[in-house]
């Protein structure tokens, strides 16, 4: 399955990064007005022409593409119009922030989820149960925006705890593993708590309505102890389809890591592909996009996987 | 089927946690990772929206000079006048005004220890020109025929005419030519990692977080007063102000509604530095409306320029009467008018123009109703209160304007015929914007004269001060000027904007200088930084 899944990759890859670049050409923006910012008021056109010259952007579309993808098969990602370096470098510099904070949200996510779920399903319609409840339906209705701002202005500036942006101390020179790891607290715990409702609530639904299933009686009325039934019968029935909802769930994680970019001045892919968007840098926006696709495709192949070694009655050779 | 073929629950999610550890450790070795280092005792932390692309003036990083990391042939006091640099003396213009010698100073090395000379300047200033370097100072400087370095210490401009401001060019940062040369400019490292003569240089920057200046302990001007800078990216107001609540900056650019939290706190204090960007709205000539000379003079009388300082601008900004600023010595007092609204003044000169109120108290003349569409940039959220603002001034006086908030694609094409909402301006030298923006040669050319102003009297006066040298006759052309734009009015001039900053207690040896649009690193209230101190 692993191999078919990679050969349909491929045209999935070709299409979004040629979708890209027909988008990209299709926007009236001038990369080279945008370039030059505020000098573009007082820049001549035939200056303006010569920068677009340089960058080739003026070719036709085909022309742009193919030379795209000839660079690519060479390693290459091209240049960055937007950010005036090697996309690659933009990309060095980043995705492992980007990634970092999606990765840690991500697991603070699964653990929380599955255990707050699983103990509000067990103890349905108790004060945690309804409390989670309640707290999940008012978290999902804040914008991360906004979430961001309050953690600051709670953390940060009412109690002094934590930095209020940044990856590291404003005079540090290096990273600092331990002050980075300071540093990312609240973005990743308000990445965490903004993405938490979908799966503590999927978690309680799901182990509440496996309580009911004839196995966990079953289990129950073996006399097995209630840990061992919650944890080893229920939540385990509950788990394969949250597999799906983690792996579908990620695109919009990584959508909510360029807000949280953007309220802690984390020097992310979030800022830059924003950027890159407002100033029609063809070659930086697609790459952030192929990443992206990738990261996907990758997410749904480890979630089969992960579900073919949780069910056995699924099968990967067909 | 049932319970006993499930795998165990433990297996799932430890594959689980591998994939979460793998996730981790992947984005840990991407991360670069050094060691921590102390804290600069006097280290000073300043904090901007403005991230330069490129950390080289020839590709327009500084170009107006306050760059920080590298120093013109001349450079700019407080009060923005030329002061020598890294020429020893101002340079001089030649009789005919088509050539300009400079004379360097001695003893000048860059960070890197070589020293600097002619060839450097000659290179620097070659490579704007070009076509293959993507620079749009090139636009600024069609003037320039050839750079020359007839001696290690002397350079020679030459000139394709006579350019009265051309020292005001020579502000551009001098880039070393031994490190540049022979390389794709548009893709050296040195945009990066520059090396100039100026008082700090480059540690570190990490584009979207930080730039690290450390000080220049061999800077011809004497050792900087601290140790160094961090200049401190932080694209949202909002985050900014958060940031700078929590005491992380000694100073931070702010707009001006935020920088009002801070007034009265203990520890800040707000400073508001004035700047030459004007904005206004374009009157194009081929729109049968705003094409009367009356209609126009009508809504500069109408508009509440008073109001849209405090109202829209929250106090940080003062009244524009014209397109050069009042900090300049070019000015011109005697077109300032009341900041207050005229309506009557304005309703008398629409009268005597023949343009009647009709029943909804719309005025028309020969059945052709005092309408017009006011564009603005819908993004800008400034020039859009500033369109809603002369929308209802200019109602109170019968004239109906309809704004529209659109993108430029959309605007571009519509501005020889609809007004707009438009900002200029520069505090060096009044020939910089208003020669395009205002002469009749460039009439309809893109964003230089879009509403295709016409006017012998400011054309002749612009030539002149472009031709002659002498200030008093530079002073009488561009009072001439003033009063001839003021007199047809094909903007009306709205206001001056502010920029304002908060500044920590602690920090000493803040002067202010007027301030241009762009203001980033270089050219904000830091201009000076390497003479600040701070108290612990």
């Amino acid at each position: 399955m692993v191999r078919r899944r990679l050969l349909v990759a491929v045209p999935v890859l070709a299409a979004t990064s040629a979708g890209m670049f027909a988008l990209g050409a299709a926007s009236p923006i001038d990369p080279a007005q945008q370039y030059a910012g505020a000098a573009a008021f007082t820049t001549s056109e035939e200056n303006l022409a010569q920068i677009r010259a340089n960058w080739g952007v003026d070719d036709p579309l085909p022309v742009q593409y193919a030379r795209w993808v000839g660079h690519l098969l060479q390693g290459d990602l091209g240049w960055s119009t937007s950010r005036h370096e090697p996309v690659t470098s933009v990309l060095a510099a980043r995705a492992g922030w980007t990634l970092l904070l999606v990765g840690a949200a991500l697991a603070l996510v699964l653990v929380t989820s599955l255990l707050l779920g699983t103990l509000a399903a067990y103890r349905r319609g108790g004060w945690l149960d309804r409390g989670l409840r309640a707290s999940a339906y008012a978290v999902q209705s804040m914008p991360v925006f906004w979430l961001g701002l309050a953690a600051i202005a709670l953390f940060a500036l009412a109690l002094g705890w934590l930095p209020a942006g940044g990856l590291t101390g404003i005079t540090a020179t290096g990273t600092d593993p331990a002050d980075v790891a300071r540093h990312l607290i609240l973005p990743v715990g308000v990445l965490a708590v903004a993405q938490a409702p979908w799966f503590v609530l999927f978690i309680r639904d799901a182990v509440a309505e496996s309580l009911r299933d004839d196995h966990v009686l079953a289990a129950r009325a073996r006399g097995l102890p209630g840990r061992t039934v919650l944890f080893g019968h229920a939540l385990r029935t509950a788990l394969l389809p949250f597999l799906t909802l983690v792996g579908t769930h990620l695109p919009e994680l990584v959508g909510g890591a360029v807000l949280v970019e953007t309220v802690f001045s984390l020097p992310g892919l979030g800022a830059v592909t924003v950027q890159a968007a407002l100033g029609s840098d063809f070659p930086l926006l697609a790459a952030t996009t192929l990443a992206t696709t990738v990261v996907v495709l990758a997410a749904n192949l480890v979630t089969d996987l992960a579900y073919a070694a949780a069910d056995p009655r699924v099968r990967l050779d067909d | 089927m049932g319970v006993h073929t499930l795998p165990d629950l433990r297996y799932v999610t430890s594959r689980l946690t591998a994939l979460t550890v793998a996730v981790l450790a992947l984005a840990a070795c991407s991360a670069p990772s050094t060691t921590p280092s102390a804290p600069g005792g006097d280290t000073l932390v300043v904090a901007t929206a403005g991230e330069p692309d490129a950390l080289n003036p020839v590709l327009n990083y500084g170009v107006d000079g306050g760059s920080l990391i590298f120093d013109g042939l001349v450079s700019r006091d407080e009060s923005n006048r030329l002061v020598p640099a890294l020429a020893r003396d101002l340079p001089t213009l030649s009789a005919d005004g088509k050539t300009v010698t400079a004379k360097l100073r001695d003893g000048v090395l860059f960070h890197d220890g070589s020293p600097l000379s002619a060839q450097d300047v000659v290179f620097t200033y070659q490579s704007v020109l070009d076509p293959k370097v993507d620079s749009t100072l090139r636009s600024d400087l069609d003037m320039l025929v050839s750079v020359t370095a007839p001696d290690p210490a002397t350079v020679v401009f030459r000139l394709k005419y006579p350019y009265a401001p051309f020292l005001q060019r020579l502000t551009l940062g001098i880039v070393p030519a031994k490190v540049l040369a022979g390389q794709d400019i548009n893709k050296a490292a040195f945009n990066r990692q520059p090396v100039g003569t100026g008082p700090y240089e480059v540690k570190s920057w990490t584009p979207g977080d930080r730039l690290v200046l450390s000080a220049n302990q061999k800077y011809w001007a004497g050792r900087p007063a601290n140790k160094g800078v961090v200049v401190a990216f932080v694209a949202d107001d909002n985050v900014r102000a958060q940031r700078a609540r929590a005491g992380e900056f000694d100073v931070a650019e702010l707009a001006p509604k935020l920088a009002a939290g801070f007034d009265g706190q203990a520890g800040y204090r707000v400073q508001k530095v004035p700047t030459a960007d004007y904005r206004g709205v374009t009157l194009p000539m081929g729109n049968p409306v705003t094409g009367d000379v009356a209609v126009r003079r009508a809504l500069s009388a109408a508009v509440d320029r008073a109001a849209l300082v405090t109202g829209v601008l929250g106090g940080a900004g003062e009244p524009a009467f014209g397109p050069v600023p009042p900090s300049s010595p070019f000015a011109e007092p005697s077109i300032a008018g009341k900041a207050g609204a005229a309506p009557d003044a304005a309703a008398a000169l629409l009268d005597a123009a023949g343009w009647k109120p009709g029943p909804d108290g719309i005025r028309a003349r020969d059945g052709r109703p005092a309408a017009f569409a006011l564009m603005y940039p819908a993004t800008d959220s400034l020039r859009k209160e500033l369109a809603l603002a002369v929308t209802a001034d200019a109602r109170k006086v019968g004239i109906k304007v309809t704004p529209e908030g659109l993108t430029w694609d959309a605007i571009t094409p519509r501005m020889g015929n609809d007004a707009l909402v438009m900002g200029y301006g520069t505090p060096y030298d009044p020939d910089f914007v208003s020669y395009k923006l205002f002469g009749s040669a460039f009439a309809g050319q893109g964003f230089f004269n879009p509403g295709s102003y016409r006017s012998p009297t400011v054309d002749q006066a612009l030539q002149e001060g472009r031709d002659h040298a002498d200030p008093t006759r530079r002073q009488a052309a561009y009072s001439a000027f003033q009063k001839q734009i003021a007199a047809d009015v094909p903007w009306v001039f709205l206001t001056y904007l502010q920029h304002t900053y908060v500044v920590s207690a602690t920090v000493t040896g803040v002067a202010a200088r007027v301030e241009p649009h762009e203001h980033d690193v270089a050219n904000s209230l830091w201009w000076n930084i390497h003479t600040w101190t701070k108290k612990p």
